[in-house]
């Protein structure tokens, strides 16, 4: 059970107020329409999927709704931080 | 090949039982194998028996980081049924449904098959919608698959709360008679003995740390334990573990690895002779013979390889069990587990070829992989074997991800199990 900081509220609260929504960093295709099936594919569907540390999107669901961002380590759950959308990570994942 | 038969018991019991012969070999891998598979769990090892046992191969090695049967196959809820709804799918586990049905005898091992039912509850009017549709394309597509009313369905569970009291009642179920539960190790057992008797080499305690890639062509793997070893063919079938292993190959899956709990009780007289599935109040449960109440959860809906989720989702899944069965109410909870699925976004599996030549992928069985063990491992022998897909693995392929022939099958994955 996560213990999750929400950079907005500034705040801990339990898990289930949150909902992970995968992973972070992916950036939209600038102009979809150029882009070939692949490449569509890829953005929608492919993923990192890491054992180990993760950037991943979050919501605070039931709380201030808001997204911001995690690095995460997958194989011991760790949360070594978050961060509001648009910052960088200070702790990056290979 | 020991044959073990009622007689045998018999024999070996003026033994005091000290004369088993061992059950598998535990060789010294070769320099150089035709396939070598990756992954000693259930699917891997259905692979290499019928790699040997239908294409002949038989200089084939089975490569597993831990112990046999150690992963998924040893941490699910045993549940095996053919009622998906598109064409694709329902070919898929029903060739798998079929193979189930004679597996004890073909591998000369109890795999307990039974085939119990299962029961789809509905509690809403979409729900019945939603099953009905599955009803109808199921028997269009030649699988058993029938409606009951919730009069009929509480004559059929007495334990069930069918009653309008509770908070969601229930309105009918689906039911698909063929279906049941099969005692998870002994399938894989049941493979691995088989597969070793035709001279299939399982390798235990060797992981798989790099893959010897060149000119985009698979050569063989590199080990821990073992340094590299050679191959034609490389077939990786690790589940949880997929995107770990695509990456040492240099590309990426459509496919993510969340944990997914289960937990059984304390063993309790038998009630339940079947297995009980709800989509809506997301709980199913059913009763081993040993008299626990074997539980399923949903998955945590992020990343995860730790082999553990969070307790809300239990807390979720007892609060739909008691709901359907308040006289579970007191019941005590022995055990928790949570295995890794490499759940695809189509809830789909894919059986397929890589970028890599002679690098061939089965994963993405997400919630669904134990029902689909023998066919998967049928199949994906086909592919091994030939170098192409087998038709009824054809559509599964990695490549509809960017063709976008997606398989979605979240209806009738709708419980994680």
């Amino acid at each position: 059970m996560f213990h999750i900081y929400c950079p907005h509220c500034a705040e801990y609260r339990e898990e289930e107020e949150f909902h992970g929504a995968g992973q972070a960093h992916i950036a939209r295709p600038l102009d979809p329409e150029a882009c070939s099936d692949k490449e569509w594919g890829e953005y929608l569907f492919f993923r990192k999927n890491p054992r180990g540390l993760h950037h991943e999107l979050w919501v605070h669901a039931a709380g201030c709704r808001k997204f911001f961002n995690m690095t995460r380590d997958t194989q011991t759950y760790e949360i070594k931080e978050v961060y509001k959308i648009g910052e960088k990570p200070s702790v990056v994942a290979e | 090949m020991q044959q073990y038969s009622g007689f045998g018991l018999l024999k070996h019991s003026l033994s005091h039982h000290e004369n088993w012969q061992r059950v598998w070999r535990n060789p010294t891998p070769k320099k150089k194998y035709d396939v070598i598979i990756i992954g000693g769990g259930g699917h891997g090892l259905a692979t290499a028996y019928y790699l040997a046992k239908e294409h002949g191969i038989t200089n084939v090695a089975v490569l597993e980081k831990g112990h046999l049967a150690g992963g998924n196959i040893a941490r699910n809820t045993t549940i095996v049924r053919s009622n998906y709804l598109w064409d694709e799918s329902a070919a898929l586990y029903e060739h798998s449904m079929k193979l189930w049905e004679g597996l004890a005898q073909e591998l000369n091992y109890n795999v307990m098959f039974s085939q119990r039912g299962v029961y789809h509850t509905c509690h809403t009017l979409q729900d019945m919608r939603t099953n009905e549709r599955l009803v109808a394309a199921n028997r269009l597509q030649g699988i058993d698959n029938e409606m009951v009313d919730a009069e009929q369905l509480q004559k059929e569970i007495p334990s069930l709360d069918c009653s309008k009291n509770a908070r969601y009642p229930i309105m009918g179920a689906s039911v698909q008679r063929r279906a049941g539960n099969a005692r998870h190790d002994a399938v894989a057992w049941g493979y691995a003995r088989a597969a070793d008797a035709l001279g299939v080499d399982l390798i235990q305690n060797c992981e798989v740390i790099d893959m010897e890639i060149s000119d985009g062509k698979i050569t063989g793997v590199k080990t821990k334990q073992y340094g590299v070893l050679k191959a034609d063919r490389v077939g990786c079938v690790v589940a949880g573990n997929s995107g770990v292993l695509a990456k040492m190959a240099g590309f990426q899956l459509p496919v993510e690895s969340h944990p997914l709990q289960a937990l059984v009780s304390e063993p309790i007289k038998p009630f339940l002779d079947t297995v009980v599935m709800s989509n809506h109040v997301h709980g199913y449960m059913s009763q081993s013979d040993k008299g626990d109440l074997v539980i399923g959860a949903g998955i945590d809906g992020w990343v995860g390889y730790g082999q553990r989720g969070s307790y809300g989702i239990i807390e979720h899944t007892l609060q739909a069990i008691v709901e359907m069965f308040p006289c579970t109410s007191r019941v005590r909870m022995n055990r928790q587990w949570g295995g890794i699925v490499d759940a695809c976004p189509d809830a789909s599996p894919i059986i397929s070829d890589t970028p890599v030549k002679n690098l061939f992928f089965n994963c993405g069985w997400g919630t669904g992989g134990f029902k689909g063990t023998p066919g998967s491992g049928n199949l994906f022998a086909h592919t091994l074997a030939n170098g192409k897909p087998h038709p009824i693995a054809e559509p599964f392929s990695i490549q509809r991800f960017h063709t976008g022939a997606l398989i979605d099958e979240h209806g009738a994955a709708g419980v994680a199990h």
